[in-house]
């Protein structure tokens, strides 16, 4: 696998792919190149296609209409197999491992039978140490972080010898440090004559690692442009077309009064292999939208279910709202006195799918907006709130009485953050709120919780994704392991620092080796 | 990762069809009588004949309709309470045992004032059996809520408890002094029974009770919030949670709503059918009612339906027995093809089936 030698022949190619879903063309005449040792990136808002195509070279699925040409040579895929026989190899974005055993077992359950035998820990052991990605065969997965789970992944894809790798969103659930290993890890395999077919929508990594990129949108392919000659904001342009608003940021201010304040908080996680929360301390101020970064798994979920209430904390004393001692009290309670909560997971935790979206503005709702009589439903206040919703939020949907669930994501998020912000409390906690949410409706999101500060409210916004902490946050703080850090001004803090915080480093002694 | 189905596979459609959700228990009833009419062909009947026994004939008469009245009284009545407990994901198995415990409550009453009548008693009467399946359906909530049991096996448990204590009360104590050693209670007295709505027939108050059932069963669905908490929990439980409606008080009302409805019933049927306490009370109206529930898609005005038909295939055997020397069995036929094309019919609706072969793969997923 030389470099020159095969210069000539795309690794992969493919052309003219089309897929309709019934109602939705998901590939519309797609063609695109992947030359032997290339980093490509495929660069796309989500919904703009790029999953569907990367089914559809994966095996997992059947274009309508397509060629797929390998070195050359046109090739059908069955299935996953098939590909893998190929020489494709592809790390998810959400991980298939069983936290219940160990590195190697797991590797050995994801590979053919063929090469699980013999000595897999010593290859594991190989693979790992020739591409900078430290993994003992014997640890149990439930003791890893997420950024090591990943590397099972790799090192699994790596064991199975590919010409092909494809990453999606890889590096949603690393830190800043563990990025650089992976793109170290990547830009060897590349030297090595592996192609890489790399799916992001995170810009500044794209101009950072790839070679050439190809940008969908809408399903179709836009351009195809060398990401080092562009700037950031002109590949956005081309992504997201006429989409793309920055939010206005009115002033910083955060000296006013406290609302929220948080005050030794722990609590003990309701979950499996959960996080537990170690006496957290924060004080969320009027007027401030103050940003919790932090990797998935860290705490996060935990913090989430006890500022509503689905867990109680140890004292009320914990949790104070405006100046109430919450700690103890029951969600509807809660929210009377005015804390209003986005949830990470819109479908059967902030909304029920099924149900029409008076309904869902009925869930949380209630009792602010004052939608009962005596226990029975007023039929029409709720119809009334929820097009108050629909109305300001700009969701779009032909009316009230439809189901949640045939909203798109983006526009479902902005009527769940819309339910909470039109209740108008005083303070409101969001995590994740542009999780999965096409960049029209983030913007529009983003916006409204600014807005939501200026009016004085307290702005809690806890999120994964780092440039949209620093684009919205007066303050940032950095949850880790169930513990939180000191909050800092957004000015006064880097990618770095926040990194390092990320990992554990500088939490009151809680120190971890960084890899 | 990857499977390898051939033949035919169950493709799932974007979205079910509203119209067809509700179709689909006529759809069942069709293919019920077309199948019926095949079988009895086979069996050398006249197949019209047969089903115009079946289905016309009890309801051609006056007393056949009142008849149908009685029979679909407990049916409704209890695939109400079941329905709302569904909804919620609670599945209260064991509605036979309260119908029993209910009537047992109420029974009990009557039989201690057998020689003394009172206006006051029916609805003493009505009041005991609706608190005798309250509680006997209370027990399986408490262990729920307090021990995480689960209420499937519990409730279907206490129902063999509760054919016991009948057993042994009409066995023992509450045998009839002057009867001659059956395994009867004394007749009840005559202000014991509950008031005929129609004169030379037994449609009785009963009627009058599951009609409200359904009527309050609605408005309780469509327009009380515990009700709209109901469904969340059943259908979204984290949604519920996130909401502050708490699943513990939601399985405490639905049992205790499902447990005196049908103690109720069996209160109704033994002062309003029966008129005395007998070793078999209910020929399974709490088990029927289960299919009464899920034949009328949980709704309180589609069980009202469902439960009339249900009601209709009770008397439909007996009179093909009668007149067509069909066997008894029938009925129980015709009840499990109903279900059978019920279940097959909602799983058409959500899923289309495909001729050949398909890679299945669940990791990938947006």
């Amino acid at each position: 696998m030389t470099n020159a030698a095969s210069s000539e022949i795309p690794r992969l190619e493919l052309i003219g792919v089309n897929k309709t879903y019934p109602g939705v063309v998901a590939n519309k005449d797609v063609s695109l190149k992947v030359r032997p040792g290339e980093i490509h990136a495929l660069l796309g808002e989500n919904g703009a296609g790029k999953s569907t195509l990367v089914k559809f070279i994966y095996g997992v699925q059947k274009a309508d209409t397509g060629l797929m040409l390998w070195e050359g040579l046109e090739v059908q895929l069955a299935n996953p197999n098939a590909a893998r026989k190929l020489g494709i190899g592809m790390v998810f974005q959400h991980f298939s491992l069983f936290d219940a055993m160990t590195v190697e077992e797991n590797i050995a359950v994801g590979i053919s039978s063929e090469l699980a035998k013999g000595d897999l820990s010593g290859r594991i052991r190989k693979v790992s140490a020739q591409y900078g990605l430290p993994l003992d065969p014997g640890r149990y997965v439930h003791t890893l972080s997420v950024g090591e789970r990943q590397r099972i992944e790799v090192v699994r894809c790596l064991l199975q010898d590919p010409a092909l790798l494809i990453m999606d969103e890889p590096t949603s659930v690393l830190t800043p440090q563990e990025v650089e290993e992976l793109f170290k890890t990547l830009r060897r395999l590349s030297e090595e004559g592996v192609s890489i077919l790399y799916i992001s929508h995170k810009l500044e990594e794209i101009k950072k690692l790839c070679h050439t990129a190809t940008i969908m949108r809408m399903g179709e392919v836009v351009a195809e442009c060398t990401p080092n000659k562009e700037t950031a904001r002109s590949m956005a342009e081309i992504m997201m077309g006429d989409n793309l608003i920055s939010p206005r940021r009115a002033h910083h201010r955060t000296d006013g009064e406290v609302r929220l304040k948080l005050e030794d908080l722990s609590a003990v996680s309701n979950h499996q292999h959960g996080t537990n929360l170690t006496s957290v301390n924060l004080r969320v101020h009027a007027g401030e939208v103050l940003g919790i970064a932090g990797i998935a798994g860290n705490g996060q979920r935990e913090l989430m279910e006890v500022l509503t209430g689905e867990t109680l904390a140890d004292t009320a004393e914990a949790i104070m709202l405006d100046g109430t001692a919450i700690g103890r009290m029951d969600p509807i309670k809660r929210r009377q006195i005015g804390i209003g909560l986005v949830p990470e997971e819109r479908f059967g935790h902030g909304a029920v799918a099924g149900m029409s979206l008076w309904e869902n503005a009925l869930l949380s709702g209630a009792t602010r907006m004052k939608l009962l009589k005596k226990g029975f439903i007023k039929k029409e206040a709720s119809n009334d709130f929820a097009e108050d919703i629909v109305k300001q939020f700009r969701v779009k949907t032909p009316g009230v009485g439809h189901a949640a669930n045939s909203l798109s994501g983006g526009n479902l998020q902005k009527f769940i953050v819309g339910r909470e912000i039109v209740q108008a409390p005083g303070v409101i906690v969001v995590l994740q709120p542009t999780w999965g949410v096409d960049a029209g409706s983030a913007a529009s999101i983003r916006q409204s919780l600014i807005d939501m500060a200026t009016r004085g409210a307290a702005v809690l916004v806890v999120s994964q994704d780092l440039e949209e902490l620093f684009e919205i946050s007066d303050r940032i703080a950095v949850i880790s392991a169930g513990r939180m850090s000191d909050a800092r001004a957004t000015e006064s803090i880097t990618v770095e620092e926040i990194g390092l915080l990320m990992a554990g480093v500088g939490l009151d002694g809680n120190t971890v080796d960084v890899v | 990762m990857g499977t390898r189905l051939t033949l035919f596979r169950l493709e799932s459609r974007p979205e079910a069809s509203k119209a067809m959700v509700y179709l689909s228990p006529l759809i069942a009833v069709g293919m019920t009588i077309i199948t019926a009419m095949v079988m009895f062909a086979l069996l050398g009947v006249d197949p019209v004949d047969a089903i115009a026994t079946f289905f016309i004939e009890p309801i051609s008469t006056l007393d056949g309709v009142t008849e149908l009245c009685v029979k679909a009284t407990p049916l409704i009545l209890i695939g109400v309470g079941l329905a709302i407990g569904f909804q919620a994901n609670v599945w209260n198995i064991g509605a036979e045992g309260q119908l029993i415990m209910g009537a047992l409550a109420g029974g009990g009453l009557a039989l201690a004032f057998y020689d003394q009548g009172s206006i006051l008693l029916v609805p003493a009467m009505l009041i005991c059996g609706t608190l005798g399946g309250l509680a006997w359906a209370a027990i399986p909530a408490w262990l729920k809520t307090r021990f995480n049991t689960n209420e499937i096996l519990t409730s279907l448990m206490l129902t063999y408890v509760g054919l016991l204590v009948l057993s042994y009360l009409v066995h023992g104590p509450w045998k009839d002094p002057e009867g001659m050693n059956f395994p009867e209670s004394r007749m009840f007295h005559d202000s014991a029974l509950l008031p005929v709505l129609i004169e030379e027939t037994r449609l009785n108050v009963g009627w009058l009770l599951a009609l409200l059932a359904v009527a309050a069963g609605w408005v309780l669905i469509s327009r009380h919030i515990i009700g709209f908490q109901i469904k969340v929990i059943g259908i979204a439980p984290l949604a519920g949670t996130f909401a502050g409606f708490k699943e513990k008080k939601l399985i405490w009302v639905t049992l205790l709503i499902s447990g005196g409805c049908a103690g109720l019933a069996g209160v109704i049927e033994l002062s309003g059918a029966i008129g005395q306490i007998v070793p078999a009370i209910s020929p399974g109206y709490g088990f029927t009612a289960i299919i009464v529930a899920f034949l009328g898609r949980l709704h309180p005005a589609g069980v009202f339906f469902a439960g009339l038909l249900m009601a209709l295939t009770y008397l439909g055997g007996d009179s093909a027995q009668i007149t067509m020397n069909l066997p008894n069995a029938v009925t129980g036929v015709f009840q499990g093809m109903l279900l059978f094309f019920l279940l097959a019919s909602d799983v058409l609706i959500r899923y289309r089936v495909r001729v050949g072969r398909r890679n299945i793969h669940t990791r990938l997923s947006e």
